[in-house]
């Protein structure tokens, strides 16, 4: 357990871990929660959970170097938890023209119905506290801002009473979606505001999941790189919802299973978040290190789509100021051009327009069939 | 490897309450305080004229989208009925019931479905067919009846704004006091006379969010401000603004009509540029034009600037330098 069992040379990349002890049976394609089926590597668990034996201890993490750090979060595999997976210690290291003065750890549960971040702040807030010390560390960064939401009341007065010594300013904000959005929190908190197509490096800023904090220092700590992760399995088609610490390929029908299963009636499998996350079409996946949820219930019937009758609630609910019906127009119409001086492309996907559309238009899906266009015509031409 | 249980589809899986035809249907409730005053004030022209221009938007409409292959889930939405109780409330109570029936059928056809029908049309519909009215039987649709509540034995009755105009009732003092126009009291358009029933279901469709507050603020202060200048320099001549903003199809107009989301800019300054515009050009009308009421022209003006402004008046998009 805790062997690395996969690694890739690029820059942007994470390398994988055995999440047991067993022996190797195959490497072959498996079905993926993101689609396409990719190599994947199958252990047969013999239940001992003995740990590899080069993970060793560190002593005296908070006094390590940043370079030492930033090595181990990358032989850790770590990545970010909220969700999109992108590799920590790419973020753990900035550009030298581009100095970082902030560490926000993202306490915002970055959609509705997950829970998981709500309950890794209760349980474990040393861990994420001193995980986050050694991003601040390994940045450079003079303070550390963990955002809430003013709904996790519990978890800002536990804070309050541990007293830590590091240089932690813990914020409460309004509970809204999408608070966890990095740019959008960024903005609620410092009043910073991201150039477009640009990332939280430029205005002196990292941000991390409270969950990768933790994995942070869990890998540093005891030497135990990212095998597993907390997700909430829920909805209405659970039996019995909860949050879990699962391992890094289970499937999902394992977590299911554990959950009390399926209720009949469920008929939609989705991993992550309601607004955001990807509908499934079998549990027999597994569990990824971008798996922030796992939920299933039963949908709805089909929604009657009217034409767009410009109510302006696109534009109002969206979070990067776009014109999400606009957008839509000029997506049906390969106005490509048009889409893209209207800002398409810093179109988030995070469902607000679509979810307020009271004509039941999806917005979203236009949206991505716009980006995606755009995405192929640029590839074509530099190609 | 998929089996059929689950269903695929793209991202959100949520999917909020609101609907097209919750927003029209709470225009509808909105419009009822004012029904009401038309029949308490025209009595039985006010009902056949109701009935048969909201039946007539409402054929009209299935018509259309029948031959246009278009789902007929669309004639509920509420939209065409807000046409027609729109345009019957802008219409004079004495009207012919033809007119009426003509009035409603052209709203629909010119005002809506030539466009390609709801989210597509440039103009308010129902100010397209009360304008296409005005210009084919002018005399009718400029003559008026006192309300039923109102004993004034008069063969030419007039509205408040042509005794204005055309009367010169600011010389002589003779301007319709405005307690008649909060009431409604007066001559005019069947469901335009009582201030009150109005201001009442804007308020309620203010609650709602249901429209741009922005609009009706700016329409107003703008022609406050407007006719304000000319009162204070020539009160013997000029009426108050409160005279202007009680009187005629202002306070329908500019709860009602200018508001229409469709025929509205989205843009919050896009809003108060088309909002200003509306203002303005009601009060050079009413004060310098050759008709009494400048409300329906103010309008359907500025609906033409709509597609206009929005391309000029994009929001600012998040982390976007401004352009200097």
């Amino acid at each position: 357990m805790g062997q690395k069992i996969g690694e890739s040379k690029s820059f942007f990349s994470a390398c994988v871990h055995s999440s047991v002890s067993g022996k190797v049976m195959k490497v072959e394609n498996y079905n993926h929660p993101l689609g396409n089926p990719v190599p994947a590597v199958t252990i047969s668990n013999d239940g001992d959970d003995r740990v590899f034996p080069e993970i060793k201890k560190h002593k005296n993490p908070l006094s390590l170097n940043p370079e030492k750090i930033r090595h181990i979060v990358k032989d850790a595999g770590i990545v970010g938890l909220g969700g999109a997976a992108f590799p920590t210690a790419v973020k753990l290291s900035p550009p030298k023209d581009k100095p970082i003065d902030t560490i926000i750890i993202n306490g915002c549960e970055c959609e509705p119905v997950l829970t998981a971040d709500h309950r890794l702040m209760l349980e474990y807030p040393d861990e994420i506290i001193q995980g986050a010390e050694l991003v601040r560390i390994a940045t450079g960064a003079e303070k550390i801002i963990l955002g809430i939401e003013n709904n996790k009341q519990d978890v800002y007065k536990l804070l309050q009473k541990k007293n830590y010594t590091f240089p932690l300013e813990i914020s409460l904000l309004k509970t809204k979606y999408p608070q966890g959005a990095e740019k959008n929190l960024i903005s609620a908190l410092l009043k910073r505001v991201v150039p477009r197509g640009g990332l939280p490096f430029d205005v002196g800023v990292v941000v991390q999941n409270v969950g990768t904090v933790k994995a942070i220092w869990d890998a540093v700590n005891t030497g135990k790189p990212l095998y597993e992760r907390a997700l909430t399995v829920s909805g209405a088609g659970i039996t019995s919802p909860k949050n879990l610490i699962v391992r890094i390929g289970s499937l999902f029908q394992n977590a299911i299973d554990y959950c009390g299963g399926l209720q009949d009636s469920a008929n939609i499998l989705v991993m992550g978040g309601p607004m955001m996350g990807l509908a499934q079409g079998t549990p027999d996946v597994p569990v990824i290190k971008g798996t922030s949820g796992i939920l299933a219930w039963a949908e709805p019937e089909q929604i009657t789509e009217h034409n767009c009758i410009s109510c302006r609630r696109c534009v109002t609910h969206c979070p990067m100021g776009l014109v999400p019906t606009q957008l839509m127009k000029y997506s049906k119409l390969d106005y490509l051009s048009e889409a893209e001086s209207w800002g398409i492309m810093d179109c988030v996907e995070c469902g607000s327009c679509q979810y307020s559309c009271p004509a039941g238009i999806p917005l979203v899906h236009w949206l991505r069939v716009g980006k995606n266009k755009i995405t192929d015509l640029k590839r074509k031409k530099s190609a | 490897m998929t089996n059929n249980r689950f269903i695929l589809k793209s991202s959100p899986h949520f999917k909020g309450k609101d609907s097209v035809p919750k927003i029209m249907y709470a225009v509808i409730i909105s419009l009822i305080p004012a029904i009401a005053a038309s029949f308490y004030f025209f009595r039985i022209r006010a009902l056949l004229i109701y009935l048969l221009s909201v039946s007539a938007c409402l054929i009209t409409e299935a018509v259309f989208l029948k031959a246009r292959k278009k789902p007929m889930h669309s004639l509920w939405d509420g939209s065409a009925i807000i046409t027609g109780l729109l345009l019957a409330m802008t219409l004079p109570p004495s009207l012919s019931l033809e007119i009426v029936v003509i009035g409603a059928v052209v709203s629909i056809t010119l005002g809506k479905h030539v466009f390609g029908g709801l989210g597509d049309n440039i103009f308010n519909p129902a100010l397209v067919g009360r304008a296409f009215l005005q210009v084919a039987f002018p005399v009718a649709m400029t003559t008026w009846i006192p309300p039923v509540t109102n004993q004034i034995n008069t063969a030419t009755y007039a509205t408040p704004l042509g005794n204005l105009k055309f009367q010169a009732a600011a010389a002589q003092g003779a301007l319709t006091p405005l307690k008649d126009l909060f009431w409604g009291n007066i001559g005019g358009c069947l469901g335009e006379t009582s201030a009150v029933a109005l201001l009442l279901g804007a308020a309620f469709l203010l609650y709602k969010r249901a429209i741009d507050w922005r609009i009706p603020v700016g329409i107003i202060s703008i022609l406050t401000v407007f006719t304000g200048i000319f009162w204070l320099t020539g009160p013997d001549k000029y009426a108050s603004p409160a005279f202007h903003l009680l009187a005629g199809g202002l306070i329908i107009g500019a709860f009602f009509m200018a508001t229409d989301m469709v025929t509205s800019p989205i843009s919050p300054l896009g809003a108060w540029i088309y909002a200003l515009g509306i203002g303005l050009l009601i009060g050079i009308i009413r004060l310098f034009g050759g008709f009494p009421e400048g409300v329906m022209f103010s309008i359907l003006l500025m609906n033409t600037f709509v597609p206009l402004i929005n391309r000029y008046t994009r929001p600012r998009i998040l982390g976007e330098r401004s352009t200097h």
